[in-house]
């Protein structure tokens, strides 16, 4: 599904504090898996991530799509990739506050143009989905962290992605949370979608939800790894 | 087209929810930005439609006058001019003006003294200007005295007073007979204040303006040319204590706007951050902010503009009375025809919509062209 | 519209208002120009009558009663940026005809 070549990222390159913080990275992410990122703070995983997700290009080393070679696009189509491959839920959740939560959910899907009772009965099915149909018109603000989540799951699947990423999506999260995450996650693969994401909860890397958890040290890869 | 709509649609969704946010704040920027075009398009309005109505009003004025000037003072005209005037060669009719300045310490107001030349009043009576009227409380039957210069006391009788809708060019009008000016200022007998002369071709008023300048060289003609030129250029753009002021507030609104569209929150920023991450591209970033900085400064405009109209048109430009007054004691009550210029207007739209859109642009597109990992780290 | 409820469905409202009250001043404009046209007339009228040059905005001083006749040694003209001693003066620019020096002026010639 994706594969990272010899992926390399500096931060400040070429300034006095350049810091490197993914040396020589290269790994397959298999279609429809959970693959886990894991490892110390500050191992780059978080730069791994946005790296595999388009959100940032390497600054050494490619990266493929579907067999194809999106590290040297122009941004446009790196948005459009972005767009239409990818769904992001975010360690903070970067909700848009003062937005409703069925307003958050359409958002991706506001520069498609879809016809809007169309966007809004797929947003309000994906709400429903995750049990909160009942809060759809709620501010997001004021919604419990378990609920801001699972509204964020709810946005990054409202372009149907094939890939969902996601940072650290228990660290705000109680146990019995992050247990109903890992049933969310089993349900993505079962509708045929791969996974990717971050994490140093026990409860998750030892999931069996998870298929494969790839370990991380000072922009290395551990083990695990081809 | 449908998917083009349906997707403004959708920023314009956006940028109105976030504009919600901020509501009190952001519903004062549209009322001190429609405050703003208010005042400058009561000031078009109210110049444009008087500037039109000199045109109209004094198109008949006369053709030519002529002032004598004695040490750069204008000065009576003495015996004989006007027979001389009537020899020149092209000058039709000719006609000495008597009119004057009366102070009237009882109101502390000016009036302007004229002799009706065509229907004079009978001895012992006036006519006057609606505004003074009511300024002095009188209508036709009372009596007014006046302190002449020399100290004497006059009593006129008030003949009539002259329409209200005419006040805009007679407010202050007192018209007398020629006997009673006369006796009244103690103007010498055959003298006269100015001249006025028709000519029998228009093309020619020039050739005998320069004749009459050549003929009498103390003499200095006033062309109806120069007259309508003089209302045309009436509260010039640049002239104006209003303008002044007003482009005072001009400068307060924009530091506030740069304010407020330049200074974007750690929160605007973060927002922008996550839209591009969630796969909005950079160009619906900036066009959701455009749509933001048109709704605005159009709202304004429209509002700000109505109620000018409303203003200027309806109330008379009320609200620009004090400033228009001056130390003026007598001021016209004047309903105004309305004529708008289009293309003041047009300027006046341009004006506000352009340099708040871009206002609201500028920060954005630095915002908007960052990378949108950032987002990743809180 | 099934969701009317939508904050651009709302601005669209306000809008289609503001842009109708927009037009219809021109409209007003043209009624109220076709009403107070008679007035206009009268004023005209009474204008050429009484042989005025100016109209009666202003009247504290005589350069602002009459623009049209004021001469170039009026207060205004003193200098087209001079502070005015009244409002009215600053809000009257000096004759367009004195502005100009037009040929008809007599200006002081330089002595050869
Ligand atoms: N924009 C940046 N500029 C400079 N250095 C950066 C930047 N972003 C990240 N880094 C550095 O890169 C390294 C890897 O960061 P990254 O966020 O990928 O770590 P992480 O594994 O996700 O850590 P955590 O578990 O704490 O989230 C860190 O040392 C960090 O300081
Ligand atoms: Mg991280």
């Amino acid at each position: 599904m994706i594969e990272l070549d010899d992926i390399h990222k500096a931060f400040n390159q070429g300034q006095p504090n350049e810091y490197w913080a993914l040396s020589g990275i290269n790994l397959k992410v298999a279609a429809r898996q959970v693959t886990a990122f894991s490892g110390p703070s500050g191992s780059g995983k978080t730069t791994l991530l946005t790296v595999l997700a388009c959100l940032a290009r390497p600054t050494r080393g490619r990266v493929r799509l579907c067999d194809e070679d999106v590290s040297g696009l122009p941004e446009r189509f790196l948005t459009e990739i972005r767009r239409r491959t990818f769904g992001f839920v975010f360690q903070q959740f970067n909700l848009v506050r003062g937005l409703s939560a069925l307003d958050n959910v359409m958002l991706p899907a506001y520069p498609l143009g879809l016809p809007y009772g169309q966007l809004r009965e797929k947003a309000e099915s994906q709400l429903a989905g995750l049990d909160l149909g009942h809060r759809r018109d709620a501010r997001v603000e004021w919604l419990s962290g378990g609920e801001q989540q699972r509204v964020a799951i709810a946005r990054a699947l409202i372009n149907d992605p094939e890939v969902v990423i996601a940072d650290e999506p228990t660290a705000n999260l109680d146990t019995a949370l992050s247990r109903q995450f890992l049933d969310i996650l089993s349900r993505l693969i079962d509708e045929g979608r791969t996974v990717v994401l971050t994490s140093h909860d026990p409860l998750v890397v030892e999931s069996s939800v998870v298929d494969r958890v790839v370990r991380l040290r000072d922009g290395h890869l551990v083990d695990g790894a081809g | 087209m449908r998917h083009w709509i349906a997707r403004q649609r959708y920023l314009i969704d956006f940028t109105l929810a976030s504009l919600a946010r901020r509501k009190t704040k952001n519903i004062g920027l549209v009322l001190v930005f429609s405050l703003l075009v208010f005042a400058l398009a009561s000031v078009t309005l109210l110049t444009s439609a008087l500037r039109q109505e000199a045109a109209r009003v004094l198109a008949q004025s006369p053709e030519v006058l002529l002032q004598r000037m004695v040490a750069g003072r204008h000065d009576l005209i003495p015996p004989g001019y006007i027979e001389r005037i009537g020899r020149i060669r092209g000058v039709q009719q000719v006609e000495g003006r008597l009119w004057g300045y009366y102070y009237d310490p009882v109101v502390k107001a000016n009036y302007t003294f004229q002799v009706a030349a065509t229907v004079p009043p009978p001895a012992g009576r006036i006519v006057v200007g609606p505004g003074l009227a009511r300024f002095r409380g009188v209508q036709a039957g009372n009596v007014l005295s006046f302190r002449s210069y020399s100290g004497k006391l006059f009593t006129f009788t008030v003949d009539a007073v002259l329409p209200a809708e005419s006040e805009l060019v007679s407010a202050d009008l007192v018209l007398l007979n020629e006997a009673d000016f006369r006796a009244f200022f103690d103007y010498p007998a055959g003298h006269f204040t100015d001249i006025a002369l028709s000519v029998a071709n228009p093309q020619e008023v020039r050739t005998v303006a320069t004749k009459l300048a050549a003929a009498l060289p103390d003499s200095r003609p006033i062309l109806r040319d120069e007259v309508l030129r003089t209302y045309q250029s009436i509260f010039d753009w640049r002239e104006g204590i209003a303008l002044a002021l007003l482009s005072a507030a001009i400068l307060a609104f924009a530091i506030l706007a740069w304010d407020k569209a330049s200074g974007l929150s750690a929160e605007e920023r973060r927002e922008i951050g996550i839209l591009k991450a969630i796969g909005w591209e950079t160009g619906d970033v900036i066009r959701m902010k455009l749509w933001e900085g048109t709704l605005v400064s159009l709202g304004a405009f429209l509002l700000g503009y109505l109620a000018a109209y409303v203003h200027v048109f309806h109330f008379s430009a009320t609200l620009f009375a004090p400033v228009l007054k001056g130390w003026a004691v007598l001021y016209p009550s004047f309903t105004l025809l309305p004529a708008i210029d289009g293309l003041q207007i047009a300027t006046l739209l341009f004006f506000t919509v352009f340099p708040y859109a871009v206002a609201v642009l500028v920060p954005i597109w630095r915002a908007a062209i960052t990378d949108p990992d950032a987002v990743m780290r809180g | 519209m099934r969701y009317a409820g939508r904050p651009s469905a709302l601005a669209a409202w306000v809008f289609a208002v503001l842009i109708a009250l927009f037009l219809a001043s021109f409209a007003d404009a043209g009624r109220l120009g076709q009403k107070r046209s008679g007035e206009q007339a009268a004023r005209a009228e009474l204008a050429a009558r009484l042989r005025l040059t100016d109209l009666a905005l202003f009247t504290e001083a005589r350069y602002t009663r009459h623009p049209s006749l004021a001469d170039l040694h009026s207060a205004a003209q003193d200098h087209p940026l001079s502070l005015e001693h009244f409002p009215s003066g600053s809000l009257l620019p000096p004759p367009a005809h004195l502005r100009n020096h037009a040929s008809l002026d007599r200006e002081t010639t330089v002595p050869d």
